[in-house]
């Protein structure tokens, strides 16, 4: 057992289901938002913010927000402790990433709601 | 042919170098690299490897042959050589101690680590522990590995995480303990195994199963794990 703390889940089995469903949620999110454009060729700005102001669709686009942080958090930390050996470098670089996680989603949360 | 080795004595030089050799093979026979390599030790007694039962059955042999991982004792020639070059390097990834040879050192740890013997507490009957033909059957593909460490050696996890990540071999070691019927410690096999580096390193790319010299798939066996460890949180 390899002891872990800055990992997403502690353990690696959660880290790799959270990897699989945040992708699963991802790719749908990715097929409906092409589906919608490809329907609706001549997009107007009230379509578009109706389809942002209905509620499943807050509830999607903000799971979708929470998946790009966890999914991207877990491979970003996997590559940091691929190729950063340095443990001062690999922490900083764990620590920025967690940081911009959380700007975005915030941030993303604000975009998307229109707060 | 031109063959190319992978030099290096840690005691003479300061940095590993290529060398390159010309020998001429026998016609009309298609000899194992292994062959070649004892060819060349008869001309320079330097070049040093390790070898013992040259039929692929102790896993002395395993080196890079022109870009792949393999026993050299049985891969022809003509399987290795890339445009009539025969490039001879060592397992990458561990140490090199003269060579060819590298030291195993910390691909035998994490072999130790999955504790690759039988653990049954209860008392051993008179004869043996028994087994149905279908439990017997779920450790073929699995107790056949021969630890030459192609596999683990050919994985870029392994290279980057050696002291981590337990790499092919080793978990396909441990799924044969794992799956086999008559072992009562699964729970605390499982237990060790659950972070986020001794199995879920591996991301799949199989090229330990396109390397391995006895035909096994450690992917489908680190598939196998991880549904168990799956079936054991849900």
């Amino acid at each position: 057992m390899v002891t872990q703390v800055t990992s997403f889940g502690r353990s690696g089995l959660y880290d790799w289901m959270i990897q699989r469903v945040s992708a699963i949620v991802l790719s749908l999110y990715t097929i409906f938002m092409v589906g919608f454009l490809l329907l609706n060729p001549d997009l107007t700005y009230d379509q578009w913010s109706t389809l942002h102001e209905a509620t499943w669709m807050r509830v999607f686009s903000l799971m979708v927000l929470l998946s790009i942080g966890m999914h991207s958090w877990i491979g970003l930390w996997s590559i940091s402790t691929d190729y950063i050996k340095a443990t001062g470098a690999r922490f900083f670089f764990q620590s920025l990433c967690g940081i911009t996680m959380f700007v975005y989603i915030v941030w993303g949360i604000q975009v998307l709601w229109g707060l | 042919m031109l063959v190319s080795i992978y030099r290096y004595n840690p005691e003479k030089d300061d940095a590993p170098y290529m060398q390159d050799y010309q020998i001429d093979l026998p016609a009309g026979k298609d000899l194992m690299v292994l062959d070649v390599l004892n060819l060349l030790k008869a001309k320079d007694t330097t070049i040093s490897y390790r070898r013992s039962c040259r039929e692929g059955v102790c896993g002395s042999d395993g080196m890079n042959m022109s870009g792949k991982n393999g026993l050299a004792c049985i891969t022809p020639v003509s399987e290795a050589v890339k445009n009539g070059k025969l490039i001879l390097r060592p397992l990458p990834g561990l140490p090199v101690v003269r060579d060819l040879v590298v030291d195993m050192g910390q691909f035998y740890k994490q072999y130790e680590k999955i504790r690759p013997y039988l653990i049954n507490d209860a008392p051993a009957p008179a004869i043996e522990r028994l087994q149905t033909p279908e439990e017997r059957e779920k450790l073929d593909g699995l107790y056949e590995c021969i630890l030459c460490a192609c596999c683990s050696t050919a994985c870029p996890s392994f290279w980057w995480n050696p002291d981590k990540f337990i790499g092919p071999s080793g978990l396909l070691q441990a799924y044969r303990f794992l799956a086999d019927s008559r072992d009562t410690a699964t729970q605390d096999r499982l237990g060790d195994l659950d972070d986020p580096f001794s199995v879920f390193r591996c991301h799949g790319i199989m090229n330990c199963v396109s390397v391995c010299p006895k035909g096994l798939n450690p992917t489908k066996a680190i598939g196998h794990i991880r549904t168990m460890l799956l079936q054991n949180a849900t």
